[in-house]
């Protein structure tokens, strides 16, 4: 509501700004004296603009205040029986006196007398500083858009140049959208690196990079048993790599053989109907792939191998049927072939573009000296075209590494240290998934450990990326 | 005369060395074909596959049902009390020649019925008490184990024992469809209802709302500043390190996985802000910032496409660079914007692992009220469905993948037209 309210007055502000400010500059001008330099559209915008952006600042840095310091107000009425507690303890029972505040989920702690008084009171202290935030930050929004608004339209003169100081407030709005995106950098760096070191505060790096044991399914209560869980991550890096490793198997020579064909062979209309249908396939949702995964290739690859095991049990190679019979729907091979699937258009439509930037010489000097097309493409095209081509492929693995759904869905959630693509592996992905949904307490190291995991995700894929984007760069430069 | 003599050898050799590169180039493109065969056969396996499974959740078997609201059964100071389930499930009986007092035999029959007969029933009752004592009709979905053995799903030759309908109740189904009290009709149900954990209730509204809610957020916030970034990147940026390591940020940002941006949201929008979990207004946000990089770039792609005649004659007739820029440029550049725009919402459309992170996994029952209220979304109703235990569910998400797959493809089909219609060359 209030919301709403301070976004009509901060906008019934400028308006009015905008009003006095060409009213302002007819009243300066007279009848007579000099043209003015800018026209009066500019002047009305320059002081509509001088009023609501000082206002609109003001109304947002008290949103932003507010929420802290009722945290510091609710911190500071911490019983002392509750202060003698667990941290974790002391922040639940922070977040309960602002949901009471507010009228939110509190947690399902239960309270003694004594300690509902209390947070009743803390929840009305609260609930004040909210209200004096707000109302207060309105009226002060208000007064700092009045008073920065009254300077600009006492300023105007005729050989103003409001127009320029319009398009210098242009300029600023425009730039600052630019620092979102590197914005949205920090933001990700630093959450990750934030949550992460206080991951690394109860589970060493060391072992967390190097622990061959991986159970993060610790228990919320203290006195609950197997309280202290197993970090260690290597499993799941190895998983995500078998995985990673059958997708590239399945996705890099038949995107490659695509995009060879398609740059090549294709004649124009082959292109122009091939080329989308591939597009088609890019553009499915993941969910859509692990679906397929899990309730199609599945059931139906499960079927192959225990038939296969069923007729090799009892023969000369009994122990391989035996194998084969157990095997189950959430099999490495079936996340690692279906995502294999889902990467050949990417891996073929950047392979597509590197061979079209490959220099037409290069092609003609090869045919001409007798080479068949396909001799011209492995001896003369693709050692050319290697670097892109490779950079290519290491997004893809950057791709694959960093694909949720359909290993969420299709693989399973059994740390298995395996190299065999017909065990169940699971991923840092996975993991991610599973440890940040359903019940969580959010200061566990269970659900740190994510973050850990998030961490060390983002910094492979963006080191494949900066790597590949590398290459890629040197590659254009060479033929351009 | 050496050369006399080596020419028919030499010759020969070529030709035999020839076929073999011939046979060879001929392998070659083969490759290539089966490539793409393989590559558009699983696209066509992965779509039959899913309307295969999905389409007939479209159709729905319902059931009419007429109940004697009888008085004596019904409390009038507390209508919701009385067990509507077992009236009707009594009809239903009788109709079948059950005896009402043979309980074991009318508890199976309710097995058939959908809850929302009963649910009907109780809420005609509340709002109408004058309907006590007077026998109403009710039509209503039937239960999902009776509509899947009429879809073929449950297969009388299966074991009773492995079969969630016994064999009586296969019967009973089969006699009630032919006396025409089982219909089979549109499953006007899936879009009109909300999630439900009762398979043959649930629908797909909320999920539709949700998402539409949420790609709101997203085109509110990742249009203007992605269109606004680009502009100043492509035409008033000072060229220098600043833009570079913006560019480079931008590029990076493409390529982040997306369950890391859930993360992110997470941590700052959920955690430090404050913002409600499971909200379209989070989604959003996080889909926004992840679509932001793909606008930015389709954004100043189209900008560079206007010729720089367009600049230069603004200017010299004296626009302002701004004047030049958002009188001249942008508007040419818009169809190549709002392109770029739409394929990257309809990506954003079917994203699924940034929304689990903020905790859009959870059941729902209903339609998002507002932008701030939980919701769920196509793909993560897919997703919920998915690991649903019931057959019936199965069906439904497949369903919920055609319709999801249906808005993507009306998206992409905008965002070509857009591109024929109004694309220039210059």
């Amino acid at each position: 509501m209030i919301l709403s309210l301070g976004l009509l007055l901060i906008l019934a502000l400028a308006a009015a700004g905008f009003v006095l400010g060409r009213a302002r500059l007819a009243r300066v001008i007279g009848g007579g004296g000099p043209r003015p330099v800018s026209r009066p559209i500019h002047h009305g915008l320059r002081v509509a603009l001088w009023s609501a952006v000082p206002a609109a600042a003001v109304a947002l840095a008290a949103a932003l205040v507010s929420g802290p310091v009722q945290v510091q107000a609710a911190r500071a009425s911490l019983p002392a029986e509750i202060a003698a507690q667990a941290p974790l303890e002391q922040s639940v029972y922070v977040s309960d006196v602002i949901a009471q505040a507010h009228g939110g989920f509190a947690s399902a702690r239960i309270r003694t007398p004594a300690e509902q008084s209390a947070m009743t009171e803390a929840a009305q202290t609260v609930r004040r500083i909210d209200q004096g935030f707000r109302w207060g930050g309105l009226a002060l929004a208000l007064i700092a858009g009045f008073l920065a608004g009254w300077r600009a339209i006492v300023s105007i003169r005729p050989e103003l140049k409001a127009r320029q100081h319009v398009e210098a407030w242009i300029w600023l709005a425009l730039a600052l959208c630019s620092t979102v995106a590197v914005l949205t950098t920090v933001g990700i760096i630093g959450s990750l690196l934030y949550e992460s070191l206080r991951f690394f505060r109860s589970v060493s790096p060391v072992e967390f990079l190097t622990g061959l044991q991986w159970s993060p399914q610790i228990a919320i209560r203290a006195d609950q048993a197997g309280q202290s869980g197993a970090f260690g991550a290597v499993p799941l890096f190895a998983g995500t790599l078998l995985i990673t490793v059958i997708a590239m198997v399945v996705a890099a020579p038949i995107g490659l053989y695509a995009a060879i064909y398609l740059a090549e062979y294709a004649s124009r209309l082959q292109r122009a109907w091939i080329k989308p249908m591939l597009e088609i396939l890019a553009g499915v949702p993941t969910v859509v792939y692990g679906f397929f995964a899990a309730l199609t290739v599945g059931p139906a690859l499960r079927g192959f191998f225990n038939g296969i095991g069923a007729m090799l049990a009892g023969g000369p190679l009994d122990a391989l049927g035996q194998h084969l019979m157990q095997v189950q729907n959430q099999m490495a091979l079936v996340a690692g072939a279906v995502m294999g699937i889902m990467l050949i258009p990417f891996v073929s439509s950047l392979s597509d573009d590197i061979l079209n930037a490959t220099p037409q010489s290069l092609r003609d000097g090869s045919l001409a000296l007798g080479a068949t097309r396909s001799e011209t493409v492995r001896k003369v095209l693709l050692p050319a075209a290697l670097p892109g081509i490779a950079a290519a492929l290491l997004l893809a693995v950057s791709r694959a590494i960093g694909e949720t759904m359909i290993v969420t869905m299709a693989a399973g959630l059994q740390a298995n240290l395996t190299a065999n693509p017909l065990d169940t592996v699971t991923t840092v992905t996975v993991q991610i998934v599973t440890l940040l949904t359903g019940d969580q307490e959010f200061n566990s190291p269970k659900t740190l450990a994510a973050f850990g995991l998030g961490l060390t995700l983002f910094a492979v894929t963006l080191a494949l990326n900066l790597i590949a984007q590398r290459i890629v760069k040197a590659y254009r430069e060479q033929y351009d | 005369m050496t050369d006399a003599r080596q020419a028919p050898s030499s010759r020969a050799l070529i030709e035999r060395s020839l076929k073999r590169r011939n046979a060879a180039e001929r392998r070659f493109r083969l490759y290539g074909v089966l490539a793409i065969c393989v590559a558009l056969g699983f696209l066509a396996l992965l779509l039959g596959r899913i309307i295969q499974q999905g389409h007939s959740a479209f159709v729905a078997h319902e059931m009419s049902v007429s109940v004697p609201l009888d008085p004596s059964r019904i409390d009038r100071s507390y209508p919701a009390g009385a067990n509507y389930d077992l009236m009707a499930a009594e009809q239903v009986g009788a109709l079948l020649g059950i005896s009402p007092t043979d309980e074991a035999a009318l508890t199976e029959v309710r097995e058939i019925l959908s809850p929302d007969v009963g649910l009907q029933l109780g809420e005609q009752v509340r709002d109408d008490p004058a309907l006590i004592g007077q026998t109403i009709t009710i039509h209503a979905p039937l239960g999902d184990d009776a509509d899947q053995y009429l879809k073929g799903e449950i297969n009388r030759e299966t074991l009773e024992a492995q079969r969630v309908l016994t064999d009586r109740q296969l019967d009973w189904i089969d006699r009630l469809e032919a006396r025409g009290v089982i219909s089979s009709a549109l499953n006007t149900g899936l879009f009109t209802r909300g999630d439900s954990t009762q398979a043959e209730l649930a629908g797909l509204l909320g999920a539709i709302v949700g998402s539409a809610l949420m790609l709101l957020v997203t085109a509110a916030v990742a249009l203007p500043i992605g269109l606004l970034a680009a502009v100043w990147l492509e035409e008033f940026a000072p060229k220098g390190r600043l833009t570079d390591f913006i560019e480079v940020n931008i590029n990076n940002l493409a390529a982040v996985p997306s369950i890391v941006y859930g993360l992110l949201g997470l941590a700052v929008f959920i955690n430090t802000l404050g913002l409600p979990r499971a909200s379209p207004l989070v989604g959003g946000l996080v889909l926004a910032l992840m679509a932001l990089p793909t606008v930015i770039i389709a954004t100043r792609s189209s900008l560079r496409a206007v010729p720089p005649s367009i600049r230069e004659a603004a200017l010299a007739l004296g626009a302002s660079k701004t004047q030049a820029v958002f009188g001249h440029v942008v508007p040419l550049a818009m169809p190549g914007v709002m392109t770029g725009a739409i394929i990257a919402l309809a990506h954003a459309l079917g994203e699924t692992a940034p929304l689990l992170m903020i905790g859009m996994i959870s059941f729902v029952p209903g339609v998002a009220e507002g932008f701030t209220s939980a919701a769920s979304t196509l793909p993560t109703q897919i997703f919920i469905w998915e690991n649903a235990a019931e057959r019936a569910f199965h069906e439904r998400t497949a369903a919920a993948i055609i319709v999801l797959l249906a808005f993507m493809i009306l998206m992409n089909a905008a965002a070509i037209f857009l591109r024929r219609r109004f694309e220039r060359r210059w």
